[in-house]
C-alpha cells in the first residue's frame, strides 16, 4: 500500500471513530502495515493539521489518537451547538484534582486534604464519570478506593497519567494575593 | 480549609507565620455571619475552629509548660501549616488542570453517530420500595423450614459480587428473579441482595424494570466494566490471602 493511501484511509478511521483510537486499533484493521508506518503516518497528519492552521487537529489523547476541534474556534463551535456545557464548581475541580494525583484514595484521605465534607462532590464526580471505585482498602469498614476514568484524560486533554502537569514541590508553594483592597495585619491591630 | 487560606491570604500575613490570634477571631466572626445568614456551618468549620483555638493556647503557655507535649521547641502550627500547604498545592493543580484544553470548553469532538439498529428497549429505573417488593417475594419463596437448623455457612457480600459480576459478564443482563435460583436460605438471599446494592453503590450495575410491576432486569452498566474487574480482582487477591 502507498503511504498516501494509508494516511488516506486512517484519516477516514479517524473521522468515523467514537472515542480516542489506540495505535493498536489502526493495526489491527490495516494489517499487515507496520506500526511504525502507522505512527509516523499519525504524526504527519498531526503536523499536517496544525501547520495548515485547520479547523480540525490530532491529538493524543487518553491512550489513543482523536480528532478535536481547534481550541481557536471554540466559541463559535459552541455557539452552532448551543447549549452550557457543564461547568465544574471550585470544590469539584479541587476534589478531581486530589483524586487524580493521589489515587487511588478513599474518601476519608480526600475529606482530611480538603478540610470538608467531601459526599456531593464525589456523587457529581461519579456520574460524570471523571472517578470511579477501582477497589477497597484494607482497613476497617473497608472503604472504597477511588480512581480517575479514560473520561478525565479526555476532559482534560491528557495522553496518561503520567502526563498529569507536576506537582509543585512543597517549597514552590506560595500564596497567592488576592487582588483589591486587602488589610494589613499592622491595620488591623491598630484598628 | 478554604476559608481559613482566604483568611491568611487576605490579610497578607506569611503562611510559615501566622499571627494565631487575628486569625482565629476572624474565623469565628466568619463564621457567627454564617450563622446569621442562616447558613448551615457544617462540623468541619467547627472542627478547625477548635484546632484553632487550641493552637491559640498553646501558644499562650510558655514553653516547656505541657508536660505531655515532649516536643518542646515544635512550633504549635506547624501541622496546621503544613496541611495548608498540602491543601494549596492541589489548589495549585486544579487552577493548572483548568487551563488545559477542555473538552466542550475549548475543545469539543464529533457527536457519535445515531446507531442504525433500534437501540435497547427504554427502561426505567426500579424504586427502593420495588426492590424490596421483589425481596419480599423471593423470601416467601423459600421452602418454609420448620425444623431449626443450624449450620454456619460461609457466604460473604464479596463472594456474591463476584458470582454477580461474572454472571453479567458472561450474559450481560440477569432477572433479578434469577439471581436466587440456587439460593435457599434466608441469609444468602439477604448476602446476594447486599451485594447488588454495593455494586449498584459503586456503578458498577444499573437496576432497570420494563413496566411497572414487570421483571426487575439487572445490567452491567456501561464504563463500569474495569471498575467490576478490579473488584474482582480485588476479591481474588483477598481471598487468595484468606486462603
Amino acid at each position: 500500500m502507498e503511504r498516501e493511501e494509508i494516511k488516506s484511509i486512517v484519516e477516514s478511521l479517524l473521522f468515523v471513530a467514537d472515542g480516542p483510537q489506540p495505535l493498536q486499533r489502526f493495526a489491527e484493521i490495516l494489517d499487515p502495515v507496520d506500526k511504525r508506518i502507522l505512527h509516523e503516518v499519525l504524526s504527519e497528519l498531526q503536523d499536517e493539521l496544525e501547520s495548515q492552521h485547520r479547523g480540525i487537529r490530532l491529538v493524543e489523547v487518553a491512550g489513543g489518537y482523536q480528532l478535536r476541534t481547534a481550541k481557536a474556534n471554540a466559541d463559535w463551535v459552541k455557539k452552532f451547538l448551543g447549549g452550557r456545557p457543564a461547568r465544574m464548581s471550585k470544590a469539584t475541580l479541587e476534589t478531581l484534582a486530589i483524586i487524580a494525583y493521589r489515587q487511588p484514595i478513599t474518601k476519608a484521605e480526600v475529606e482530611a486534604i480538603r478540610g470538608v465534607d467531601v459526599d456531593g462532590v464525589l456523587t457529581t464526580l461519579l456520574e460524570r464519570s471523571l472517578i470511579r471505585a477501582v477497589g477497597r482498602k484494607d482497613v476497617p469498614g473497608r472503604p472504597f478506593l477511588y480512581g480517575t476514568t479514560v473520561e478525565f484524560l479526555q476532559l482534560f486533554n491528557l495522553k496518561d497519567l503520567s502526563h498529569l502537569p507536576t506537582l509543585k514541590e512543597m517549597e514552590e508553594i506560595s500564596l497567592p494575593e488576592i487582588p483589591g483592597d486587602t488589610i494589613s495585619i499592622d491595620q488591623l491591630e491598630e484598628n | 480549609m478554604d476559608l481559613l487560606l482566604h483568611l491568611i491570604k487576605k490579610n497578607e500575613v506569611s503562611i510559615t507565620d501566622i499571627p494565631i490570634a487575628t486569625i482565629t477571631e476572624q474565623y469565628l466572626a466568619t463564621l457567627e455571619i454564617m450563622q446569621t445568614l442562616n447558613l448551615d456551618v457544617a462540623g468541619e468549620f467547627l472542627v478547625m475552629a477548635a484546632t484553632l483555638i487550641h493552637i491559640k493556647s498553646r501558644m499562650l503557655l510558655p514553653a516547656g509548660a505541657d508536660e505531655e507535649e515532649e516536643d518542646e521547641g515544635v512550633d504549635p502550627r506547624d501541622e496546621l501549616v503544613r496541611r495548608l500547604l498540602e491543601y494549596q498545592r492541589y489548589k495549585d493543580a486544579a487552577a493548572e488542570l483548568e487551563q488545559r484544553e477542555v473538552l466542550t470548553r475549548d475543545v469539543f469532538v464529533r457527536a457519535p453517530a445515531p446507531v442504525e439498529e433500534a437501540g435497547p428497549r427504554e427502561f426505567r429505573e426500579v424504586s427502593v420500595f420495588e426492590l424490596l417488593g421483589a425481596l419480599k417475594r423471593v423470601i416467601d419463596r423459600l421452602p418454609k423450614d420448620v425444623a431449626h437448623e443450624v449450620t454456619l455457612e460461609k457466604v460473604t457480600v464479596r463472594e456474591k459480587m463476584t458470582l454477580l459480576l461474572d454472571t453479567l459478564h458472561s450474559k450481560g443482563r440477569v432477572l433479578f428473579e434469577a439471581l436466587f435460583d440456587e439460593v435457599k436460605s434466608r441469609l444468602e438471599v439477604v448476602v446476594t441482595f447486599l451485594a447488588m446494592l454495593e455494586l449498584v453503590k459503586v456503578r458498577a450495575i444499573r437496576i432497570f424494570q420494563d413496566e411497572m410491576a414487570g421483571p426487575i432486569v439487572i445490567e452491567a452498566a456501561a464504563g463500569m466494566d474495569e471498575a467490576a474487574d478490579q473488584v474482582v480482582l480485588e476479591d481474588a487477591e483477598d481471598s487468595h490471602h484468606g486462603a
